[in-house]
């Protein structure tokens, strides 16, 4: 995209009145929710516009109303759900006034929704051909021959390999990358006008989520199809969209182009958004917490009569009790704020750090003579699988093989990579809820690979583990002070009731909650005080260790700051050493002292974080850097990325060699002959490619690789 | 745009229901299936002070009698008042049902949790003697086992438990199966709890919801099949009052209608009280069913 086309879609976004109709007219939508606690305001008085070709982002935090938003414009709420005012004008026509027989005419053929998991929004005893052909033939566009070569047709362009078998197949053969394309597919069947996507890759990893913000631009631009992305993801909306809508409370906060929404916030959460989130193309400040505003949404049921936004904002002033209007400030550009409606800058990014830093971690180079807190070598874990038949040959997972690497005391490692590269087996060994086929695994220089129950349980002490799912790692049945009590107890570590007592007290402080906390269950907390109950229980028995799986993966942007910020804050205190997993790149290099990166079960490449993100040597790892969205629409527009084809292989029949070779495109035939050793290439940066010495002379950072893959390729 | 008939915007003045409206469309039936087993409990307990007459009185002159201010629910073939047996019927209706129920669910429970929980070859033997266990039809199974064990209360019982228990197991062991992986497991076992803790403690009390409605429901259940093994003759031992071997005597007096009548009515309110409350306990426990 030049600079010239994005001056002139900001003029058009600047005077919405001039030129046709727009494809997308909402008026003051109101949907409400009549449940048995009290009416909750889902939506309050929603209006946008979306023009012939647009495509607009919706963003905002959980409850912010953005996904009600979406069903209620197509209508597909349930009970106790009701939309109860406003007007929802598709090409003129209002659709919360239509029929439902003229709704159904509208629904898939002009209007098509995609939804976040595409687990769930295909029908699993339908082969895809007949989802598709119905979908053609029942608005009446296509008749089933012609229906049926469309499907393929559209399989091929949304990226589909071989789509003439693809459409005889059932939903459940593909993984989520692939049906969220066939989603696309079926939704483009019947070139609707509008797109409306509600987090279409919150589900997927980082290198697919790539390839369908890819697709959807080029729907965008090439068929002039208008799109309504919802995500919470700014660097998302940063990549398809050119207009922006910001949510808070089921209201819109802020509205405008996307560049200057995301340079220029002028409204305070907007400002909180964009700053809670580590960026992957700047510096890493010395200061490692992020900017995070206090404080939970707001309660539904019990809306602020004033700013909705008020109780947890930085800037608030006295004039915050009245209730602010969105207004515009400029053309084409709206806000809901008291404060800059009155012509406050809000301060940049930089100027906002918290000011007690924690001093920069020294890089220790002089490792190598110190024994490592965690020693993982040639650990292995194949799971077996049910064979199929009495004749079938056993098949096995390779879950983990041959993984090396060392944690030393007080540093964070981060272990990144794909979904099913193996990550949370991993950690699940190094805490040995599984045990390991072959290999060892030294903890503090005892291997416990192959120890038993009792003989690991005084260890347990000094390791702990913090997990994904909020909502699925306390026990439900159990009150705060018996979670956190138990383990007490258990090790002994506290003596008598009153011990245990205090000590749960000063544990749920120590984490940010209230000590009162300890009388209420697991239900009654948000997932970001969940978190902290997860993280008191791992550090209640005062561990040097803790693996965290993924632990802030289902948290808002906000509530993950805020849980950054207290592990940081912990590590500090408690002088903790944490082995991170994270699929999130952006945040693992924030906080990292060193990475690690598994691709099927292997390790590909282990570095300092400064070094991997600056020289990354496997082209896996500049493939996962080159796939994160920047939240900065103009950087993320022009940037090219790379793009990595096709999906994991599987892990039950893994390539020969490197595993990496099926997707890489520098693969040779050595590739296929040799598995790569994980050798050092530089102190302390090891990388298993045959190709990485070589890399490791090509300068420049892994952001702008791709003439230099070119290049390589071109050599030999 | 100029239909509004079926237009999605509705009135905002749709009053909210109240509390009492909510309880009795959620749980009125569930509060009739109460009423009904609280009642039946009553009468089993307090059985003797409920009539004049004793279960066990003959009294030939008066044989057969209809329905009367004397016999409310008449006579039967060796003149005994069927009011006064029907009353007495619920003791040991309820209670064979009540304990070959919970000694059922109790055993199926530990063994399904423990077949989930330790997989392998234990899990192998447990769930295919769960499947032996169902491939025969309940009632002939149980039939065939007390036949075997001889006549008598304790062996139908036990004959009722060996038919019982697999699908207490068989729940049991899925319910174990969807919690085993939950994190909140996993964190206990990071902890260091050993197995049986981690089972009893964490698993169980998570898993139990279902097997409380199967319970629930299954006493209606239970009390039917030792009705009907009763009415097959192997039941209880005369002169017991039992409903089941109450309707056996009354099957061939076809003009006595009420000798076999009243005691099948009072199976058939029990049997719909337990289903009701079952019903009601279900939708309490399952969180999808309590939005509205």
């Amino acid at each position: 995209m030049t600079p010239s086309a994005i001056t002139n879609r900001e003029a058009e976004s600047m005077q919405p009145s001039s030129g046709a109709p727009p494809t997308l007219d909402v008026r003051d939508l109101r949907t409400s929710f009549f449940t048995d606690e009290g009416i909750v305001k889902a939506v309050d008085g929603v209006s946008f516009t979306v023009r012939e070709g647009e495509a607009l982002g919706i963003v905002g935090e959980s409850g912010s109303g953005k996904s009600v938003t979406a069903l209620s414009l197509m209508r597909l709420l349930d009970e106790p759900a009701r939309i109860v005012g406003g007007e929802v004008l598709f090409q003129g026509r209002d659709i919360l006034r239509s029929t439902t027989s003229q709704l159904r005419a509208i629904r898939g053929a002009s209007i098509a929704m995609v939804f976040q998991d595409p687990m769930t929004s295909l029908n699993p005893v339908l082969k895809i051909a007949k989802q598709m052909i119905e979908t053609m033939v029942t608005h009446g566009d296509y008749t089933g021959q012609s229906a049926e070569k469309r499907a393929v047709d559209l399989l091929g362009s949304m990226g589909v390999p071989t789509p003439e078998r693809a459409v005889d197949s059932y939903p459940h053969q593909f993984s989520g990358g692939m049906r969220q394309r066939v989603m696309l597919a079926m939704g483009m069947s019947n070139e609707p006008a509008l797109l409306i996507a509600d987090e279409p890759t919150t589900a997927l990893d980082v290198t697919i989520q790539a390839q369908i913000l890819e697709l959807l631009r080029e729907l965008n631009q090439k068929f002039g199809t208008s799109i309504v992305l919802i995500s919470h993801d700014l660097g998302v909306i940063a990549r398809v969209c050119s207009r922006t809508l910001v949510m808070y409370g089921g209201e819109i906060v802020e509205e405008g182009v996307t560049e200057r929404l995301l340079s220029d916030p002028r409204h305070p959460y907007t400002w909180a958004l964009i700053n809670a989130v580590p960026r992957i193309d700047e510096d890493r400040p010395a200061d490692r917490r992020l900017a995070s505003i206090e404080g939970q949404p707001p309660d539904p049921l019990n809306l602020p009569s004033g700013c909705r936004f008020a109780p947890r904002c930085p800037f608030r002033i006295a004039k915050c009790d009245e209730h602010p209007e969105l207004l515009e400030i400029k053309p084409g550009r709206k806000t809901r704020c008291w404060v800059t409606q009155a012509g406050t800058v809000l301060p940049a990014r930089a100027a906002v750090k918290p000011a007690s830093g924690s001093a920069p971690k020294t890089e220790s180079s002089s490792r190598a003579a110190e024994e490592p807190l965690l020693a993982l070598r040639n650990v292995v874990k194949h799971f077996p699988l049910a064979r199929r038949g009495f004749m079938d040959r056993p098949r096995v997972v390779h879950a983990i093989d041959d993984v090396s690497f060392d944690v030393f005391r007080g540093e964070t490692v981060g272990l990144v990579g794909e979904s099913g590269c193996g990550k949370s087996t991993l950690a699940r060994l190094i805490v040995r809820i599984h045990r390991p086929d072959s290999g060892e695994i030294r903890v503090g220089g005892q291997d416990i690979a192959q120890a038993s129950y009792e003989a690991i349980r005084p260890l347990r002490r000094q390791m702990q583990m913090v997990f994904q799912d909020p909502y699925a790692s306390l026990n439900p049945r159990m009150k705060v002070a018996q979670i956190l009590g138990e383990p007490l107890q258990f090790h002994g570590v506290t003596k008598g009731a009153g011990e245990t007592r205090s000590r749960i007290e000063e544990l749920l402080r120590t984490v940010g909650l209230n000590p009162r906390s300890a009388e209420r269950f697991p239900h009654e907390f948000s997932g970001g005080q969940r978190q902290r109950i997860s993280i008191a229980r791992a550090i209640a028995l005062n561990p040097e260790f803790i693996v965290a799986d993924e632990p802030i993966s289902a948290l808002d942007v906000n509530i993950q700051a805020q849980i950054i910020n207290l592990m940081l804050e912990l590590q500090e205190r408690l002088g903790l050493t944490y082995l991170f997993i994270a699929h999130d790149l952006a945040v693992v290099r924030h906080i990292s002292d060193r990475i690690v990166v598994l691709y099927l079960g292997k390790v590909m490449e282990v570095a300092p974080t400064d070094d991997l993100f600056r020289h990354p040597l496997h082209p896996y790892t500049r493939f996962l850097i080159s796939a994160v969205p920047v939240p900065d629409a103009a950087v993320e527009r022009d940037r090219p990325v790379l793009k990595l084809a096709g999906e994991l292989p599987s892990a039950i029949s893994p390539p020969s060699g490197c595993r990496f070779r099926t997707r890489c495109p520098m693969a040779q035939p050595i590739c296929a002959a040799e598995t790569p050793p994980l050798i050092a290439h530089a102190p302390g940066h090891l990388a298993a490619c045959h190709f990485a010495s070589a890399m490791a002379h090509v300068p420049g950072a892994a952001l702008h690789m791709e003439s230099q893959v070119d290049s390589r390729m071109a050599a030999p | 745009m100029s239909v509004y008939d079926t237009a999605a915007i509705t009135d905002v003045s749709i009053p909210v229901r109240t509390r009492a409206q909510r309880f009795r469309r959620r749980y009125g039936l569930a509060t009739i299936g109460a009423v009904i087993v609280v009642a039946w409990l009553v009468i089993a307990i307090f059985a003797p002070w409920l009539t004049s007459y004793s279960p066990d009185m003959v009294d030939v002159a008066n044989r057969l009698q209809p329905p009367s201010w004397a016999h409310w629910f008449g006579t039967d073939a060796l003149g005994r008042d069927v009011y006064t047996r029907v009353l007495f019927g619920a003791r040991v209706s309820l209670a064979t049902g009540f304990v070959v129920v919970l000694a059922a669910g109790a055993l199926g429970t530990l063994l399904g949790a423990v077949a989930a929980y330790a997989r392998g070859w234990v899990e192998e033997a447990i769930m295919r003697c769960t499947d032996l266990v169902l491939c025969f039809p309940p009632i002939i199974l149980a039939l065939a086992i007390a036949a075997a064990l001889g006549i008598g209360t304790t062996n139908t019982i036990i004959a009722m438990l060996v038919v019982w228990w697999p699908k207490f197991a068989r729940l049991a062991h899925s319910m174990v199966i969807v919690q085993r992986s939950q994190e909140y497991v996993e964190a206990a076992m990071v902890i260091g709890f050993n197995p049986a803790r981690v089972l009893l403690r964490h698993i169980l009390p998570n898993s139990v919801g279902p097997l409380i409605v199967l319970v629930t429901l299954d006493l209606g259940n239970a009390i039917i099949t030792f009705a009907g093994l009763s009415f097959l003759g192997l039941g209880v031992l005369p002169p017991t009052p039992e409903w089941g071997s109450m309707i056996a005597e009354g099957r061939e007096l076809v003009a006595q209608w009420w000798v076999a009548t009243f005691p099948g009515a009072a199976i058939l309110t029990v049997v719909i009280g337990f289903n009701f409350l079952g019903d009601g306990i279900r939708d309490w426990l399952d969180p999808k069913a309590r939005k509205r």
